[in-house]
């Protein structure tokens, strides 16, 4: 899939605006005045900045409110329809705890609860097409899940959930990797049953319908060199979730946190660019791209 | 859940509907063009279209963007840079035609042969050849002399008519079909709707080709035919039915000159017919062992034996056939190794031609009566049609090789019988019917006569008491004696080496001579660039007339622009090359259905106009006023023969003329009111056995397609070739170059014969192993396609197709690029690979490469960056052979360019290439830059 | 609308005949011509003259070869546009309710004034059969001619798909393959119809026939088809002398 910046953008920060959010709506840390301002304002920046960015992806950004209306059945719809729930709800509550000095906890547990629907209805956008094999698979939203919550606490300054948030995550890419690298064979699809000639003998993309590209093409396929790919997911590994964990480990400072959100940031930017890079769809088969 | 939305279920599709005739090629399909606030908004088939039946090709449906092209020309156009740098200054129509009067004018007083005329696929044939006429030059030609002359002659002389679009298949009936050497052809939806009719009754389809794309690809059966060996293959197959005894003697008999004697005395006649005082050909009658005249009533004639005449043995032409092909030479285990096919195969293709035809022969209850008298009371068939085009007939061979076919076809009776091949009307017509060639001319005179035809012996050659050709091409010369389209792919290379003459003015009309319909094309660019010392051009003038900036514009002096196929009147005639069927005659009209918005003339219009300055005779009245005033006025008004015009359809004044009758000032309307074209069927017990079938011939000459009955035999034996083998043994007045003789006795073989062609002959395998072909993409039209955005898209670039042979061998992967070596030069462009092909070919699309500028194109387009023609790899003479001469590129006996001898080699192209070669110089655009995104949607009144 | 119809009166759909299909791109040309004048935007071509130009196109045509162990190699051509799937998840994503599957034929389409052109639709429609318009910036993708089948303005011979009536090989076939009595049915059904990427759960109403055996020519020997064979003692012309009497 193309890995295009504003999706790359948007989930990396909503995510992490989101994850944040849970954090601050269950109380675990209940900031107040300053404090709940900066975290607070963090989070609906974060949200919000990941937002705009996923309207860059839209081709009638005028039109999207009309995103609101299919929830029953849309994943996207209700992702929208779930972060501006979360937004709305989590508002009084971060109001309260700016200015009142005191949060509304029902409202920040809805709110928490909110948050995490927002980020699994995001995971489940890409969780849900089969088409994209790598994608389809529970590992998805785990990942996504604790990318946001782990990069979530080390916002809200949670270290110890971090820490531990760090090394599910971790462990949660290596998975979502090796179940990825199986998906596309174990999806069952191939050149044979993308056009029914497979029992035929071996098919073979001879001349592709046009000889230059098109929006398929530009969307849907995406080839990343193996070696290429092996080494950023190296990279995704060690800055998203190692490095912040062992700079968890270390005497905290507002350094070390701070490094450690950078490279977790960073970290998760190279794994998003992956998550679209590497994930095949099949339609690649009709084009010889598998 | 929410509502559906409600969708509007009947938009209106158009304003109006204007039905005329496509051109985005030269099947010429019906069209409704669909008009929207009288702008062209959509184009799809005529449904009641006698070609189409409502069916479109991509190219059809994409009319509008051709229409609408950003590389139409503008104004006329006069060079003021250098020969072929695109550089010119409009001018008024005034001017322009001032300037060609005043070119051509001076040369009709003095010298009309320095005035040549070549036209390209047009279907204005019988009007631009008539002009040249009247002109007086000798040099006219269309295009077929490159395109496949060797498959029209050979069809004519051997069956009087040929495959082409001139016939086709018997598609309702044919239970077996043998499509040898087709990519696309002329009958481009014909022969798509025919397959579907194949397959939706689960006829077997064999595909004879080095290639499987296209129509080959839905074969049942493919032949993955070594190329230029098609004659020896079709002659194994002759071998074997031979020996099986599997033909149709009584077919052979009646209707074709098998029995006729051939005479074994030595001296001037051998090998000519035995013929009685009369003049007439002679058969042995079986009953009383006699020679007597072919067609004496009630006799039986003999296949086997001849008779004895002073000592001396005649033997029926049966007999010289039989024993030629049932040598041991065409066994298919002989063959096999060279057609690369095994000899398993071609024994199951021949049986399974014997079974069809014979175990599952089909009778139609349809009385008829033959020529002789006789009534039948049915149509016998047999259901094995073929059908061949290009493949075969583009080589040195294929003449020869396209009459090998028609002996197959006729062997088994299955030419103008049910479920076989069939032929169109004006066919059949022997090729006694046509004209012969002329080629006198006199200062000032129109031409003696019609320039191209079919010579009937040595005595028809357009030479010079010194053997040296008359035409310009050297069309009808000892070279290519038999040349009935002229050579067009010629007469660059010979104006520019004056050879046989010098010539003046070269005016070339709808061909893109200087790119794609060349041999040897950047060689041919700097013929035509090349000056004479003292800077003037060795070509002196060209006048070009186009309607888009093609490569060849770009060479051009004056250039005279076109309306486009929906801007002007055309006329698809029966004089010319018309739509019909095998079951009717038809023909049909292209009409302005918008008016163009561009100061641009249709070019028939032009052509008048300009007859009309120079006072050609037939376009000026006594005082020397047009006597047309455009193109549509000749339609309607002009001529040929008394009650016989351009269109057939509703002559007479009351438009009661079918075929015949006076001029109708209402014609165009009347075609126009029926959808652009008219019809007219052949009656029921004509459909078959035309040749040979009275009643056929009485409705013929009744629809002016004739002016008498002209029945006549099919020449398997093909006399006029054995009179041009006497002059090369030295008998007769006319005699060859000696260096030529040899050739002559071995081409002009009355039977059919294979020989391999001039390039494999004389080329080394190891050097040049691989054979390389091009193939025609469907949704293109030769160099017209890339201007249209729809189906530059499509095919952009040209990959070369290579086998996993040489894929393996030479370690390619995807993305590569290859060089092809040949004789004569060498071109680079990407390689991909392709299992479904003869292992020893290499090929790639024709004419998608451009020349950089052309064709309103971006210079960076594909077409010019990842594409190329393999015509620079083509040279149109064959490479030197040390004996001193040059020797053509070209089928010996009807000068055919033979595009498909090549030969080459493949290398790898260095890592990190990115661009096609040769790569020309861009050239300037004489028309303003093309629109970069296009979305038009026409909204209607409606 | 996003919500996929329980059930669907019919099941309108296109049959492939792969055994017959040319490759000759007519569907493919004639679809964006009728598109581009009817249903909803044009159908645009961007960079129509230059190095890169790149259309939206609603059917496409393909070529692939198939290599086999034992016989020569096939090439087939292969027309693809909007399956009209029965469990149809380019419906089911689309967060707006442009993409819906019609109730009453089970054709599947975007109103585009509803489209916000999030693209998930073509993400989650295995075969590409959807794509967005670089110039409008909605979804296109075939509408099964839902403006020529039912068109009043059109003579009935011509209610039926673009692509249908163009293809001059007779290759596609239209009609309601939720009824097993229908012609497209009976095709199906005699010449052994398939499902593309039937994996994928899709359902798709359309189907595609299979090309037929190919390089299976088992013809007799020639000599087992003739009465008395040539090659007997007497020879070729013996033969000939016997068949020429009995004429
Ligand atoms: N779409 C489209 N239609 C066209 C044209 C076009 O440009 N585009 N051009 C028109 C014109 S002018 C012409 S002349 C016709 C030509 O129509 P075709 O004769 O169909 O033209 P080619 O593309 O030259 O195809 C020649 C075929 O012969 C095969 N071939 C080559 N050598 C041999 C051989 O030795 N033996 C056998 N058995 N096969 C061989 C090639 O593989 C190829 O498939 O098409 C006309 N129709
Ligand atoms: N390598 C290779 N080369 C080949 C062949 C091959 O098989 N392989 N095939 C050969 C054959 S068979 C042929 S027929 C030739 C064809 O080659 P050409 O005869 O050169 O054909 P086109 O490229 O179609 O060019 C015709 C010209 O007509 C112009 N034109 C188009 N429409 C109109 C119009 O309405 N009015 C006017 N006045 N002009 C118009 C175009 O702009 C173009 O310049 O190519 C030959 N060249
Ligand atoms: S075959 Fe195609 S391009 Fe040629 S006349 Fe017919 S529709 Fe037009
Ligand atoms: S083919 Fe694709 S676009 Fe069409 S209904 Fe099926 S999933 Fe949707
Ligand atoms: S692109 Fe349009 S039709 Fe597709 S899912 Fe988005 S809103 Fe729906
Ligand atoms: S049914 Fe209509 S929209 Fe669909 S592919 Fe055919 S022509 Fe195009
Ligand atoms: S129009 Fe028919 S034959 Fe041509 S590509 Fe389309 S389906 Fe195949
Ligand atoms: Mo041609």
């Amino acid at each position: 899939m193309h890995p295009a910046p504003s999706l790359i953008l948007f989930t990396v920060l909503s995510g992490l605006g989101f994850g944040l959010l849970v954090w601050l709506g269950l109380g675990l840390r209940a900031p107040t005045g300053l404090a709940a301002f900066i975290l607070f304002g963090l989070a609906y920046a974060l949200t919000g900045a990941g937002l705009i960015a996923a309207a860059f992806h839209l081709g009638h950004p005028e039109r999207a409110l009309k995103a609101f209306t299919q929830w029953r059945s849309s994943w996207l719809s209700r992702e929208a329809v779930l972060a501006v729930a979360t937004l709305l709800v989590m508002a009084p509550h971060a109001a309260a705890s700016v200015f009142l000095g005191n949060g509304v906890p029902v409202l920040g547990w809805a709110g928490a609860v909110l948050a995490l629907t927002t980020i699994f209805a995001t995971a489940m956008i890409y969780a849900q097409i089969r088409a994209v094999p790598r994608w389809h698979h529970s590992s998805t939203p785990v990942v996504f899940l604790l990318a946001a919550l782990a990069g979530g606490a080390l916002l809200a300054g949670q270290v110890t959930l971090a820490l531990w948030g760090m090394l599910a995550l971790s462990l949660a890419m290596v998975a979502h990797w090796v179940a990825g690298d199986r998906q596309f064979r174990a999806s069952g699809s191939s050149t044979g049953t993308a056009t029914g000639l497979g029992s035929l003998g071996r098919v073979r993309l001879l001349e592709p319908p046009h000889s230059g590209r098109n929006y398929l093409l530009r969307e849907m396929v995406h080839v990343v060199g193996r070696k290429h790919a092996h080494k950023l997911r190296l990279i995704a590994l060690a800055l998203g979730a190692l490095l912040p964990a062992l700079l968890l480990l270390l005497p905290v400072s507002y350094i070390s946190v701070a490094v450690a959100l950078m490279a977790h940031i960073a970290g998760m930017l190279v794994q998003r660019w992956l998550f679209f890079a590497e994930a095949e769809h099949v339609v690649g088969l009709y084009y010889g791209k598998r | 859940m929410s509502v559906q939305p409600d969708v509007p279920l009947s938009p209106a599709p158009s304003d109006e509907v204007r039905k005329t005739t496509c051109y985005m090629c030269a099947c010429r399909c019906g069209i409704n063009v669909h008009m929207k606030a009288g702008r062209v908004a959509y184009i799809e088939g005529n449904r009641d279209h006698p070609v189409n039946r409502g069916v479109l090709c991509a190219k059809g449906s994409a009319g509008i963007l051709q229409h609408m092209s950003p590389a139409r020309l503008r104004a006329p156009l006069k060079r003021v840079g250098p020969r072929g740098s695109g550089e010119f200054q409009e001018i008024s129509w005034d001017e322009a035609l001032q300037i060609a009067t005043g070119w051509l004018a001076p040369l009709r007083e003095t010298a009309p042969e320095k005035f040549a005329f070549f036209t390209g696929r047009d279907q204005s044939q019988s009007l631009t050849g008539w002009w040249a006429q009247a002109f007086g030059t000798p040099n006219w030609a269309a295009h077929g002399g490159f395109c496949s002359v060797n498959m029209a002659a050979a069809g004519i002389y051997t069956m009087g008519g040929s495959f082409w679009e001139f016939g086709q298949p018997d598609w309702d009936r044919t239970k077996l079909f043998l499509l040898f050497g087709v990519a696309e052809d002329h009958d481009s939806n014909p022969i798509k709707m025919g397959l579907g009719k194949l397959k939706a009754r689960g006829a077997r389809v064999i595909g004879i080709n080095p290639i499987r794309s296209g129509y080959n690809a839905i074969a049942d059966d493919w032949v993955g035919i070594t190329p230029g060996t098609d004659g020896l293959f079709i002659l194994s197959l002759v071998h074997e039915l031979l020996r099986a005894g599997r033909i149709d003697l009584n077919y052979l008999i009646r209707y074709t000159n098998a029995p006729y004697l051939i005479n074994a005395d030595e001296g001037a006649q051998k090998g000519l017919f035995l013929r009685d005082k009369a003049g007439k050909p002679m058969v042995r009658d079986r009953r009383t062992g006699r020679a007597v005249a072919w067609d004496m009533p009630g006799i039986a004639p003999d296949l086997a034996h001849g008779v004895e005449i002073d000592g001396t043995t005649h033997l029926p032409a049966f007999r010289h056939l039989s024993e030629r092909y049932l040598s041991p030479d065409y066994a298919p285990d002989a063959v096999a190794g060279r057609c690369g096919i095994p000899a398993a195969r071609i024994r199951a293709i021949a049986a399974e031609i014997a079974r069809v035809a014979f175990e599952e022969e089909i009778t139609l209850n349809q009385p008829w009566t033959d020529f002789r008298g006789q009534r039948h009371e049915t149509m016998v068939g047999r259901p094995v049609a073929m059908h061949a085009m290009r493949g075969i007939s583009a080589h040195s061979n294929g003449f020869q090789t396209a009459r090998a076919l028609h002996l197959l076809q006729i062997l088994i009776g299955s030419v103008e019988t049910p479920g076989g091949f069939r032929f169109k009307p004006p066919y059949p017509k022997p090729p006694e019917a046509h004209p012969r060639p002329h080629a006198r001319h006199t200062p000032g005179q129109p031409l003696d006569g019609p320039h191209l035809g079919y010579p009937l012996g040595p005595e028809h050659l357009l030479i010079n008491d010194d053997n040296s050709p008359i035409r310009i091409d050297k069309a009808f010369s000892w070279d290519a004696p038999l040349s009935a389209h002229g050579l067009m792919h010629m007469v660059i290379a010979n104006a520019h080496a004056g050879d046989p003459y010098e010539i003046d003015t070269l005016f070339l009309y709808m061909a893109n001579m200087a790119w794609n319909s060349s041999m040897n094309t950047s060689a041919v660019m700097d013929m035509l660039t090349d000056q004479n010392a003292d800077g003037s051009y060795r070509i002196p003038r060209i006048i070009c007339a186009d309607a888009y900036s093609s490569e060849m514009v770009a060479f051009a002096d004056l250039v005279l622009p076109d309306t486009t196929y929906l801007e002007r009147h055309d006329c698809i005639s029966l004089l010319d090359r018309p739509i019909c069927e095998a079951d009717a005659m038809a023909d049909s009209i292209r009409w302005p259905v918008v008016a163009p918005d561009r100061d641009v003339r249709p070019f028939q219009s032009v052509l008048l106009d300009l007859g009309v300055r120079l006072g050609l005779p037939g376009m000026v009245n006594e005082d020397g006023t047009a006597r047309y005033s455009d193109y549509a006025d000749y339609i309607t008004n002009h001529q040929r023969r008394p009650g016989v015009g351009p269109l057939a359809g509703w002559r007479n004044a009351d438009g009661t003329g079918q075929g015949r009758g006076t001029p109708n000032p209402d014609q165009i309307a009347r075609y126009i009111e029926n959808g652009g074209f008219w019809t007219c069927h052949v009656p029921a017990q004509a459909q078959f056995f035309k040749p040979w079938n009275a009643t056929y011939q009485d409705w013929a000459v009744a629809r002016g397609l004739q002016d008498r009955p002209q029945p006549y035999l099919f020449n398997l034996y093909l006399e006029p070739l054995r009179k041009f083998q006497l002059a090369a043994e030295g008998y007769g007045h006319r005699q060859p170059p000696d260096h030529l003789r040899a050739r002559l006795i071995r081409a002009m073989d009355p039977l059919p014969v294979w020989y391999p062609t001039f390039t494999d002959a004389a080329t080394d395998p190891a050097e040049y192993p691989l054979h390389a072909l091009t193939q025609r993409p469907m949704a293109h039209y030769h160099s017209w396609g890339s201007q249209n955005a729809w189906l530059r898209q499509i095919h952009g670039t040209t990959p070369l197709y290579v086998s996993r042979d040489i894929w393996v061998q030479h370690g390619f992967t995807q993305g590569d690029w290859a060089t092809l070596t040949s004789p004569h030069g060498q071109v680079t462009l990407p390689v991909a690979r392709m299992d479904a092909l003869n292992p020893h070919t290499v090929w790639t699309w024709n004419a998608i490469a451009k020349r950089r500028g052309a064709w309103a194109l971006n210079p960076a387009a594909p077409e010019a960056t990842q594409a190329t023609l393999l015509n620079h790899l083509i040279h149109e003479l064959l490479p030197p052979k040390g004996d001193g001469l040059r020797w053509g590129n070209s089928d010996p006996i009807t000068g055919q360019a033979a595009w498909y001898d090549l030969r080459v080699r493949i290398e790898k192209a260095p890592a990190g290439q990115a661009h096609s070669h040769p790569a020309h110089p861009a050239q300037i655009s004489p028309v303003p830059p093309a629109p970069r995104d296009i979305a038009r949607q026409v909204k209607g009144r409606a | 609308m996003t919500s996929l119809p329980a059930k669907t009166t019919r099941k309108l759909g296109l049959v492939i005949d792969l055994d017959t299909c040319v490759g000759c791109h007519a569907c493919v040309i004639s679809c964006k011509g009728w598109n581009t004048e009817n249903y909803g935007a044009a159908l645009s071509d961007m960079d129509a003259y230059g190095a890169n130009p790149e259309g939206t196109f609603l059917n496409r045509v393909h070529t692939f070869e198939v290599t086999r162990d034992a016989a020569p190699p096939m090439v087939v051509h292969f027309p693809k546009s909007c399956l009209h799937c029965d469990d149809a998840p380019c419906v089911t994503v689309c967060p707006t309710g442009a993409s819906y599957k019609r109730t009453e034929d089970g054709i599947v389409l975007v109103n585009e004034t509803d489209c916000i052109g999030c693209g998930l639709c073509a993400w989650a429609c295995p075969y590409g059969a959807r794509e967005m318009d670089a110039a409008a910036k909605v979804m296109k993708k075939c509408t099964l001619c839902v403006d020529r089948i039912y068109n009043e303005n059109l003579a009935p011979e011509d209610r039926e798909p673009a692509c249908v009536r163009t293809c001059p090989s007779g290759a596609r076939h239209f009609g309601d393959l939720g009824d097993p009595g229908s012609a497209v049915s009976r095709l199906v059904t005699e010449r052994g119809g398939f499902d593309l990427m039937p994996e994928q759960g899709t359902q798709p109403v359309n189907k595609y026939l299979p090309p037929r055996g190919r390089d299976m020519l088992q013809a007799p020997d020639l000599a087992s088809l003739c009465d008395t064979t040539p090659e007997t003692a007497t020879g070729f012309l013996g033969w000939l002398d016997r068949a020429l009497e009995k004429l």
